[in-house]
C-alpha cells in the first residue's frame, strides 16, 4: 500500500450547466481539495485565420467582426486599425472619436453580461435578472444606433458608416445617467454583500508576481495590481481623454469584480466625456493602397489586450493573419488559481477570468484512436 | 437585501421587461438592418453588390437582368447598401424569421 493520496478526476465541461462556454477541464481532485488541473481547448475551431487568408482584405472585417458575438465592435476596430496602419490612412478625428464611444459601448455591455453570469454562478438569481435588465438600456443604444442589438457594424476601413446627431447624442447622455443610476441600485452588493464576499474573497488567489510571469493580461492583471492596459498606448481617442486604468490590490475574485464593476462606471463616463468634446468633420476616408508588410497592432477589449498580426504583398489578399484574443493568455494563470481550493469554488474561479472560448480557438489537436 | 425590497414591490405592479415573441412581434426600430429588397428599375447590373458581398449571398445576372438574394446566406451588414452608386437597394426594416426551407428570392426587371 502506498501512503500517496487517491486522486479523482472530475471533467468539467466541454457542456456543464455553469460554463457559457464549450473548454473543458480535467480536476485531479483529492477529497473535495483541487491537486491539479488539464484544461483541453478546441472544441470550437473554425478556421477564421485561413478564411481570412483567402478571402479579400475588405471582406475580412465582416469576418473579424464575427469571430467574437459579445467583442465584435473592438474585433472590427482592431482589424480596420490594422489595415489602416499597414496602408498608411489617417482616418478623420471625428470617426476616431465615434469609435472610441462604441468600443466602451462594447465593453459596458460585455462587463454587464459578465457581472450578471457570475451573480448567477455564484447563485444570485435575481440579481442576474437584474443586471441583464440594466444591460437592456446598452443593447437598445446599439440597435438605435445602426439597427442591431448585438452586432453594431459600423466599422470600415478608413472610418466609420454612421453619424451621431444631436437626438442621438442626447439619448446617449440621458441613457448613461439612467444607466448610472440603475448600477447604483445593485453595486453596492458586490463590495459589502457578506453572502457575496464569502465566494469571492481570497478565492482564486494569483499573487503580482505569478500575474506576470504567467502573462495574464485585461481585468486579471489590473485585479493583482498590475496598470497594464491597451487604452494606455493612446489609440483612437483614448489619448485626449485623460484615461487612467483601473488596478486593485486584492489578487483574488473579488479583485477582477470590483475592476470590472469601476470599469463599467469609467466606460459611461468616457462615453460622456467623449460625446461632449466630439468633433465635427467627416467621419470616413477612402483607402486607395493594398496593404503591404508586416504589422501589428492591439487594443483592449473587455477581457484583455486582443493582438492582430498581419502580413501583406501588396495585392487584396493577405498572405498571413494571426489573431491572438485574451481568453488564451489568461488560461495559464487560471489553472495556478484553482489548485488548493474546493470544487465548490470552481464556478466563480473559472468565471473570473471571463473565458470567451470562440474568440480563442485558433487550433485544434485531433486525436488519432487506433 | 432590503435595498431590493423596492425592486420587488415595482415588479409586481410593473410592466414585464420581456416581450412574448411570437405572440407579441416588437415594433422595429427606425434604421433596423433588414431584408434586402432590389429595386430592378434603378439598377444597371454593375454587381458591385456581388462582389462587395462578404458571405456571397448575391448573385448578378446581367444577360438575364435578374439578382438572387439568399437570405440565409446573408449577414445582414449592408456593405452592399453602402457599395451601390445607384442605390438601388431599398432595405426593408423588417427581422426575417427563420424558415423550414432555405429559399432564394429572385428579383427581375
Amino acid at each position: 500500500m502506498s501512503n500517496e493520496p487517491k486522486l479523482t478526476v472530475i471533467p468539467f465541461g466541454p457542456q456543464h450547466p455553469v460554463l457559457p462556454e464549450p473548454v473543458q477541464f480535467q480536476f485531479y481532485v483529492d477529497e473535495e481539495k483541487i491537486v491539479d488541473v488539464l484544461p483541453n481547448i478546441g472544441y470550437i475551431h473554425r478556421g477564421i485565420e485561413r478564411a481570412a487568408e483567402l478571402n479579400d482584405y475588405r471582406r475580412n472585417l465582416y469576418l473579424c467582426e464575427r469571430i467574437c458575438g459579445i467583442c465584435n465592435i473592438i474585433h472590427g476596430q482592431t482589424y480596420a486599425g490594422l489595415i489602416e496602419k499597414m496602408t498608411d490612412t489617417e482616418i478623420p478625428i471625428r470617426a476616431k472619436y465615434l469609435r472610441t464611444i462604441w468600443a466602451e459601448i462594447a465593453r459596458l455591455q460585455s462587463h454587464l453580461l459578465w457581472i450578471g453570469l457570475f451573480a448567477e454562478a455564484v447563485g444570485f438569481e435575481s440579481l442576474f435578472m437584474k443586471v441583464w435588465r440594466d444591460r437592456e438600456i446598452v443593447l437598445e443604444l446599439t440597435e438605435a444606433t445602426n439597427g442591431h442589438r448585438i452586432h453594431m457594424g459600423t466599422t470600415v476601413i478608413g472610418g466609420v458608416t454612421k453619424d451621431m446627431d444631436e437626438a442621438l447624442i442626447s439619448r446617449y447622455q440621458k441613457d448613461m445617467d439612467k444607466l448610472k443610476k440603475e448600477m447604483d441600485d445593485w453595486a453596492h452588493v458586490f463590495r459589502k454583500d457578506p453572502a457575496f464576499l464569502s465566494k469571492t474573497v481570497n478565492k482564486g488567489v494569483l499573487p503580482k508576481k505569478d500575474a506576470v510571469h504567467s502573462g495574464a493580461v485585461g481585468p486579471v492583471i489590473r485585479a493583482s495590481g498590475i496598470p497594464q492596459d491597451m487604452r494606455n498606448n493612446g489609440y483612437e481617442a483614448y489619448g485626449e481623454l485623460d484615461f487612467e486604468p483601473v488596478v486593485y490590490d486584492n489578487c483574488d475574485v473579488q479583485g477582477r469584480v470590483l475592476v470590472r464593476l469601476d470599469e463599467c462606471y469609467q466606460s459611461v463616463d468616457l462615453i460622456k466625456k467623449a460625446l461632449n468634446q466630439l468633433p465635427e468633420g467627416p467621419i470616413a476616408v477612402k483607402n486607395e493602397k493594398f496593404p503591404d508588410g508586416e504589422t501589428i497592432y492591439r487594443t483592449e477589449q473587455p477581457r484583455g489586450e486582443v493582438f492582430y498580426y498581419a502580413k501583406g504583398n501588396n495585392t487584396i489578399h493577405l498572405e498571413r493573419v494571426r489573431i491572438r484574443t485574451p481568453t488564451l493568455p489568461n488560461i495559464p494563470p487560471l489553472l495556478g488559481m484553482l489548485v488548493g481550493h474546493d470544487v465548490a469554488d470552481i464556478p466563480a474561479i473559472v468565471h473570473s477570468i471571463d473565458p470567451c472560448m470562440s474568440c480563442t480557438e485558433r487550433i485544434t489537436d485531433i486525436k488519432e484512436v487506433a | 437585501m432590503p435595498s431590493f425590497l423596492g425592486n420587488i414591490i415595482e415588479n409586481l405592479f410593473g410592466k414585464p421587461a420581456t416581450v412574448k415573441y411570437p405572440f407579441e412581434k416588437p415594433e422595429p426600430v427606425p434604421g433596423t438592418r433588414g431584408e434586402l429588397n432590389f429595386n430592378m428599375a434603378k439598377c444597371d447590373q454593375c454587381q458591385d453588390c456581388e462582389r462587395t458581398c462578404p458571405s456571397a449571398a448575391i448573385t448578378v445576372y446581367p444577360e438575364e437582368k435578374r439578382i438572387e438574394w439568399n437570405s440565409f446566406q446573408c449577414i445582414y451588414c449592408h456593405a452592399c447598401v453602402r457599395a451601390c452608386m445607384h442605390e438601388a437597394i431599398e432595405p426593408l426594416i423588417n427581422v426575417e424569421a427563420p424558415d423550414y426551407k432555405k429559399r432564394v428570392k429572385s428579383f427581375e426587371a
